[in-house]
């Protein structure tokens, strides 16, 4: 399949910034494949590692984060532990998330996004809440919450939000990141 | 033996059987367990995916805390432990990320404290020796899938754990206890566990190739380490008959709840009730050891 790309009119594309954001020079990959024959989700999807790693060399801008298995990656990491370039493209994947989440696709971002506000809040993840609130901001894909009965009779599932943990401390670690973050742009 | 065990948010909720079977294990083996004070979430899958620093310090402060306590921090959880290895890693590798974490924490992590899993510090600390020594019951021939998942083994450079794409550690202990730990194709493939609220139609797919290899190779049950993989590849094959039509049937266990059995500790101190698909008749190869 012929790979098409839309050059960004800087001219730069985003390669810049995955490596800001990963430390990871994506020239190196010699297009051997070996990531995608790992990769447990490319088949399932319309693009694959190697191929984003393709588009962000030749200069891919802000539509490479609209392909599908941007937000689909499991985050597995076969693709880095059989690279023979060792290119951690689960994290490069990890890094272009955190670009496109302003404009998300799918339900990944809203999910981690109500997760990491229960560990802002409690110190630790209250996954009950997380998906009570989930539930409530999603109409579609929300069908897998029919397990939930299933869980809670199973009493696979804490009730009541987490306690004990150094909720004072995880607060300052959220605030002082934000503060560095304002500093430096 | 002295560890600092972090027991990890899932604990207390979704792996609460992981914890309880791990204790127990610890408690007959002579294992001191202490838990950090207070500790707090590693920063797992949605701190990384979101935002990396983050998820680097929430790591850190927990390790820090180790650090303070002078001990090796022992993980159950494969997922706090991936996490804690990452943060290590980076830490220790990367003098930026340094110090944006000892900015966030106020105050400066070295990443050197060393973190371990608790089938690590079986085979490597205990021994398969003293474990034999101390057990009451065997597994009696059961023959197990032992499934390891992602986050124990990869990126190996940074886990570190056995042999990252034919991992034997879970083995060796099965067939300590006497049942047979199978060699079987999909011990490191991934289930898609990290998926399950957002693309469960993907989630289905990976699962029952990985159930399916099981079956196919002999299993009566698959011992896992991690609780995403447990309770992904157990609540899925109900999802996977209405999906398929095929059912498995096939208990997914911890390994600790296995070591439990074999250590004399009820079934109920071990969690097993809290299995979607039953344990039963796996649990059924169970016998004294013990000769009278
Ligand atoms: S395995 Fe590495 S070198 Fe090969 S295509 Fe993938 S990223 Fe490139
Ligand atoms: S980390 Fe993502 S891209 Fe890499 S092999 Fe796993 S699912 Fe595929």
């Amino acid at each position: 399949m012929p790979i098409k790309i839309k050059r960004e009119a800087a001219g730069q594309g985003i390669i810049d910034q995955v490596k800001a954001l990963s430390g990871i020079d994506v020239n190196a990959c010699l297009q051997c494949k070996k990531c995608t024959n790992g990769c447990p989700v490319s088949g399932f999807t319309s693009s694959s590692p190697s191929e984003i790693i393709k588009k962000l060399q030749l200069g891919a801008g802000e539509e490479l984060l609209d392909s599908e298995i941007i937000w689909v990656c499991s985050s597995c990491a076969t693709c880095f532990s059989r690279c023979p370039m060792e290119i951690n493209m689960a994290e490069v994947m990890d890094a272009l998330r955190a670009r496109g989440a302003a404009k998300p696709q799918g339900n990944m971002p809203l999910m981690n996004k109500l997760l990491l506000g229960t560990i802002k809040t409690f110190g630790r993840t209250y996954d009950l809440g997380a998906m009570v609130l989930y539930k409530a901001g999603t109409a579609s894909y929300a069908k897998d919450l029919d397990k939930l009965p299933m869980i809670l009779k199973k009493g696979k599932i804490a009730l009541l939000p987490p306690h004990g943990a150094d909720k004072k401390m995880v607060k300052r670690i959220f605030n002082n990141l934000e503060k560095t973050r304002k500093k430096s742009t | 033996m002295k560890y600092a065990y972090f027991p990890g948010c899932s604990a207390e909720s979704t792996a609460r059987d992981l914890y309880l079977s791990t204790m127990a294990v610890a408690r007959a083996l002579g294992i001191e367990f202490t838990e950090p004070e207070a500790w707090s979430c590693c920063g797992t899958t949605m701190a990384h995916q979101v935002d990396h620093d983050l998820s680097l310090s929430l790591a850190a402060v927990n390790l820090l805390k180790v650090k303070d306590m002078g001990l090796d921090m022992v993980v159950s959880c494969a997922s706090c432990y991936s996490r804690m290895k990452i943060a290590n890693h980076e830490i220790s590798t990367n003098p930026k990320k340094r110090e944006i974490v000892s900015a966030a924490l106020g105050r400066d992590y070295d990443g050197a404290v060393k973190v371990r899993h608790f089938v690590e510090i079986l085979i490597e600390d205990i021994g398969l020796d003293a474990f034999k020594k101390a057990l009451t019951h065997s597994l009696g021939g059961l023959k197990v899938a032992s499934y390891y998942g992602c986050l124990m083994v990869r990126p190996p450079e940074v886990a570190g754990f056995d042999d990252p794409e034919n991992p034997v550690y879970m083995d060796r202990l099965i067939n300590a206890m006497g049942g047979v730990g199978l060699d079987w194709p999909h011990k490191v493939e991934c289930c898609g566990g990290s998926l399950t609220l957002t693309r469960s139609d993907l989630v289905v797919k990976l699962s029952e190739s990985i159930i399916a290899m099981a079956k196919d190779s002999g299993a009566e049950c698959m011992a896992v380490a991690c609780p995403m993989c447990q309770i992904n590849l157990d609540m899925r094959q109900d999802d996977i008959f209405k999906a398929a039509g095929r059912r498995y049937d096939m208990p997914i266990i911890y390994i600790s709840q296995l070591m439990g059995s074999c250590l004399g500790i009820s079934e109920d101190a071990l969690g097993l009730n809290k299995l979607i698909v039953s344990p039963k008749e796996a649990m059924n190869h169970v016998r004294s050891s013990v000769r009278s």
